[in-house]
């Protein structure tokens, strides 16, 4: 039942690599995590690879096979062809640390700009109450595993490292979406959403639902519903109108949390 | 950002075959200075005790620094499923904290130590409340509370839980919890790192300590640079979690290396009960790759019953005589119990894991597998598909993509694995501090609160109730300090950094993964869920070549972000839990838990007084005994005279406090 694999692995650090190719045995029912995992053990103890789980559920072993971003647990070897040749390459959005490890604290700031979870303080202990139906929203996009599959792919920073500052990613938008519709939370993140984490610049091309390995449907349920809650509060003419007969100025949204570590 | 991306241009080409192993790297840097980094408290591990202890460190005030081996919110807890044990009565009011430690006591066959099951017990549910306040969103009762299931061992429903993924919701709760505070700081102090910090990827070899044997600081390497750097810091909390990767079989992710465990001993600490091994039910047995693949016990919770290759629900069979009054006889009785379990009993499927699982073994090994050797777990026949997909997507999930199995259609094919150690470092129940000064532990890593066998559930309520008490423990424990601090011993942290590069300094060693894959192997095939004496001294000669091996190990390349050189450090421990183990398991002449001997089977009342203690002198793993602590009287009388009696000797027996009235459990669990 066995055979050889052709691979070709990226390795190098700090933007210096090339592709090196390897053949490995690959067995019945393996995952292209197994293969490199026998790669590291026979042939190449020194490659760097993350991951943690191998069950599809911490979101580490993120790279690209044959171009697309996938995790290395969750991509059975079944998919390819005997004679079909691999090529796995690190995120391409994230700075290489060394072969297929890159470094991803750009989602860790960014998650640390959204305003955290702001409940009612006088709810005591024990006291929420919140009916199923109400919470599953959120819980959708609380089975987010942190593995930037979506980060990496988005077309608005993939390219463009210019727009690393004004947009948070897929992820962080629907982390803002999260808190948002959960039923517990006061804040109002609706403009920060726009302005500070650039939901604007999303045009709904769902390439980050695409390669969602939990298959959430950031795009469907995360970022267009925010986009809707973000025109409400800009541009629905009936509130524009009620915020001038009721000569009141417009509440202020919840500010973004300042980085001021430098 | 993105100039990094892959080349494959030929200018590049050269460039990793000759840095791969070149002189150039190898003395790149100054990477071999030690940094020195100051904290009040130190925790090391960033899974749900670890972030649990570092949150309420801070909380109190002290500069604390997370240690992990993975990225932020990776850590092992993710891949808890079923649920969080707490109390709370949501779905059943008959339920408190009396019920949830008797159910406790009786999984771990009394052998836990009795006080950290009270107190784990009393405050799990405020421990879950928290977290639901840091905006965790449990699935909900009808009335809007947290939803609670049941689980093997547990009387009544007392799971809280998210679906199956119910450890990723804690562990990034968790993780926000932290991201909050730092926001905090961010604005009071000027920098989010201020008081509490994250050092992602970053491994830790050794504690260091101070001239009077009082912890002074941990050593260790940040991965992706290869940087030594000591945490100097009069406390640290163990937060490491267990030793699966022992194992062939396991669940457990490649951190769990018994890093804490090891540390502890080199440390000079005491690591209680090491020969009970949990080996969860149900895993996946099919495709190979995948062997040891969780499945969760809330299948079973939900209704879903073990069959043999005859169809057969074997269970039945397999109740023994101390859970006899609880469990159902029949099919009918059993199925009863789902909707009416105030008149019927629980289905023996729900037995604790230890039980369960030495069934699933028998009948394997009686001929009455499925096809890849494990038996099968039906859960299709039992609920309607779109009731499996909303309370177990996971399982779902994870059977559809990697062994093109519908659970909604099919039974699941599943056998034991390695799945938690109940052995750990002895602590305080109340404050988690071992017997070396300034050392905490919490969760997995730490032992006593579990007995013998863990019930399901029980491990995410036991992070976040000592997780916090260890963070207090430690809080204290350094403000008691004052300004008298420890002062690391300089020659320990040179003798820390010179066995750390030992490995890439040795020229021609031995392959890490191969000498690891025979560790693990012995492990498996001879100190595995059914033990022998002969088998286990056969283990114990094994373990004494390849420690031998182990310490010659050599990895290529250089110091930044190699896992072979990390897998040679982690070898190290990976060998002393092997060893504790397999001494632990030889010593222990019965069968209790998560410990089974084929050549001493049952449990022996005399052994139940008995706690195995692990110790280092010198190279060596000494055993000795030890008593386990005494049960208060007023938790005695918690139980009546008839269940004790299946566990007690008759010297205890006799030697028990006047006959409590009949009736005191029930009507205390009345006064909930």
């Amino acid at each position: 039942m066995s055979y050889k694999a052709a691979l070709r692995v990226w390795r190098g650090d700090h933007g210096r690599g090339d592709l090196a190719d390897y053949a490995v045995e690959v067995n019945e029912g393996e995952v292209v995590l197994d293969v490199l995992h026998r790669l590291q053990a026979t042939q190449a103890g020194d490659l760097a690879i993350r991951w943690n789980c191998k069950a599809g559920k911490c979101g580490s072993c993120s790279m690209e096979i044959n171009g697309r971003p996938r995790l290395a647990c969750m991509t059975r070897m079944s998919t390819f062809t005997e004679d079909e040749v691999l090529t796995i390459t690190p995120l391409r959005t994230f700075p290489v640390i060394r072969d297929l490890v890159t470094d991803v604290s750009f989602n860790y700031a960014k998650a640390r700009q959204i305003p955290s979870f702001t409940p009612d303080p006088s709810v005591g202990l024990g006291e929420f109450r919140m009916q199923q139906a109400d919470v599953e929203r959120s819980q959708e996009f609380r089975k987010c595993i942190e593995c930037y599959l979506c980060q990496n792919t988005c077309h608005v920073i993939r390219d463009h490292a210019e727009n690393e500052n004004a947009f948070a990613g897929p992820r962080f938008l629907m982390r803002v979406a999260e808190l948002e519709m959960h039923p517990a939370d006061t804040a109002d993140r609706r403009d920060i959403a726009q302005d500070d984490f650039g939901l604007g610049f999303c045009n709904i091309t769902k390439c980050c639902t695409e390669v969602c390995p939990e298959h959430i449907k950031i795009t469907d349920n995360a970022l267009i519903p925010l986009k809707e809650r973000v025109a409400g509060r800009r541009y629905d003419p009936l509130v524009w109108l009620g915020s001038k007969i009721a000569r009141r100025p417009r509440s202020t949204g919840t500010p973004k949390v300042p980085d001021n570590r430098h | 950002m993105t100039d990094i991306a892959p080349s494959t241009g030929p200018a590049s080409a050269s460039e990793h075959s000759a840095a791969g192993h070149s002189a150039a790297e190898h003395s790149a840097a100054g990477h071999r200075e030690v940094e020195r980094i100051p904290y009040d408290v130190v925790v090391i591990g960033a899974g749900g005790s670890g972030l649990r202890a570092a949150i309420e460190a801070r909380l109190a005030g002290k500069r604390t620094a997370i240690i992990s081996k993975s990225l932020f919110g990776k850590a092992h807890t993710v891949m808890a499923e079923g649920g969080c044990a707490a109390a709370m009565g949501n779905v059943n009011s008959n339920d408190n904290w009396m019920v949830h430690f008797r159910d406790t006591m009786r999984g771990g066959k009394f052998l836990n130590n009795p006080r950290m099951a009270e107190l784990h017990a009393k405050e799990a549910p405020d421990r879950v409340y928290e977290l639901e306040a840091w905006g965790a969103l449990f699935d909900r009762t009808k009335d809007g509370k947290i939803s609670q299931r049941n689980f093997g061992g547990h009387e009544y429903p007392r799971l809280a839980h998210v679906g199956d993924r119910t450890g990723l919701e804690m562990i990034r709760t968790l993780q926000q919890k932290v991201v909050a505070l730092q926001q905090e700081d961010a604005v009071s102090h000027g920098d989010p790192e201020a008081m509490i910090k994250v050092y992602a990827e970053t491994t830790i070899t050794r504690l260091i300590k101070d001239g009077e044997g009082r912890i002074a600081g941990a050593f260790g390497y940040i991965r992706e640079t290869g940087q030594f750097v000591v945490f100097e810091a009069p406390a640290v909390i163990l937060a490491t979690g267990g030793i699966g990767k022992t194992f062939k079989v396991s669940s457990n992710s490649w951190e769990y290396t018994g890093d804490g465990h090891a540390l502890a001993l080199l440390a000079g600490a005491k690591l209680l009960n090491m020969e009970f091994v949990q080996f969860h039910p149900t895993h996946m047995v099919w495709p190979m790759s995948v062997r040891g693949l969780l499945v969760t016990e809330s299948v079973r919770g939900d209704g879903g019953v073990l069959r043999n290759s005859e169809g057969k629900r074997y269970m039945f069979n397999y109740v023994p005589d101390v859970f006899r009054a609880q469990y159902a006889e029949t099919e009918e009785e059993a199925d009863r119990w789902y909707s009416d379990p105030d008149h019927n009993r629980r289905p023996p499927e729900l037995l604790p894991r230890d039980e369960v699982a030495r069934a699933n073994n028998a009948e394997v090994k009686a001929g009455r597998g499925s096809p890849h050797g494990g038996v099968f777990l039906d859960i299709a026949s039992r609920l309607p598909a779109e009731e499996i997909l909303r309370r177990l997507p996971s399982m779902h999930h994870q059977f559809k993509e990697l062994a093109d199995v519908d659970i909604t259609k099919e039974p699941m094919e599943v056998g034991p694995a390695q799945h938690y150690v109940m052995g750990g470092v002895e602590v305080d129940p109340d404050t988690g501090e071992s017997c070396v000064p300034g050392l905490f532990a919490a969760g997995e890593v730490s032992g006593g609160m579990h007995g013998s066998n863990r019930l399901g559930g029980n491990s995410l309520s036991d992070l976040l109730v000592f997780g916090r008490r260890a963070g207090l423990g430690a809080a204290e424990y350094v403000g008691r300090l004052g300004a008298k601090l420890p002062v690391a011993d300089e020659g320990e942290i040179e003798a820390a950094r010179t066995e750390a590069l030992a490995p890439l300094q040795r020229p021609d060693g031995e392959n890490p993964y191969a000498v690891h894959s025979d560790v693990q192997e012995t492990m498996s095939n001879l100190v595995g869920i059914i033990r022998t004496e002969t088998e286990i001294k056969k283990a114990l000669a094994d373990l004494e070549t390849l420690g031998v091996r182990a310490s010659a190990v050599a990895a290529a390349g250089g110091s930044a972000y190699n896992p072979g050189w990390h897998l040679t450090l982690d070898l190290r421990n990976i060998m002393l839990m092997a060893k504790c183990v397999a001494a632990a398991a030889l010593e222990r002449q019965e069968s209790r838990g998560g410990h089974t001997r084929d050549d001493y089977p049952g449990m022996r009342p005399e052994w139940r007084k008995v706690n195995l203690v692990c110790t280092l002198d010198g190279d060596e793993i000494r055993i000795s005994r030890q008593p386990v602590p005494p049960m208060r009287d007023d938790l005695i009388a918690l139980f009546d005279r008839a269940e004790l009696k299946k566990y007690l000797t008759d010297e205890e027996m006799a030697a028990l406090p006047a006959e409590a009235p009949a009736s005191v459990a029930a009507a205390s669990e009345e006064a909930h």
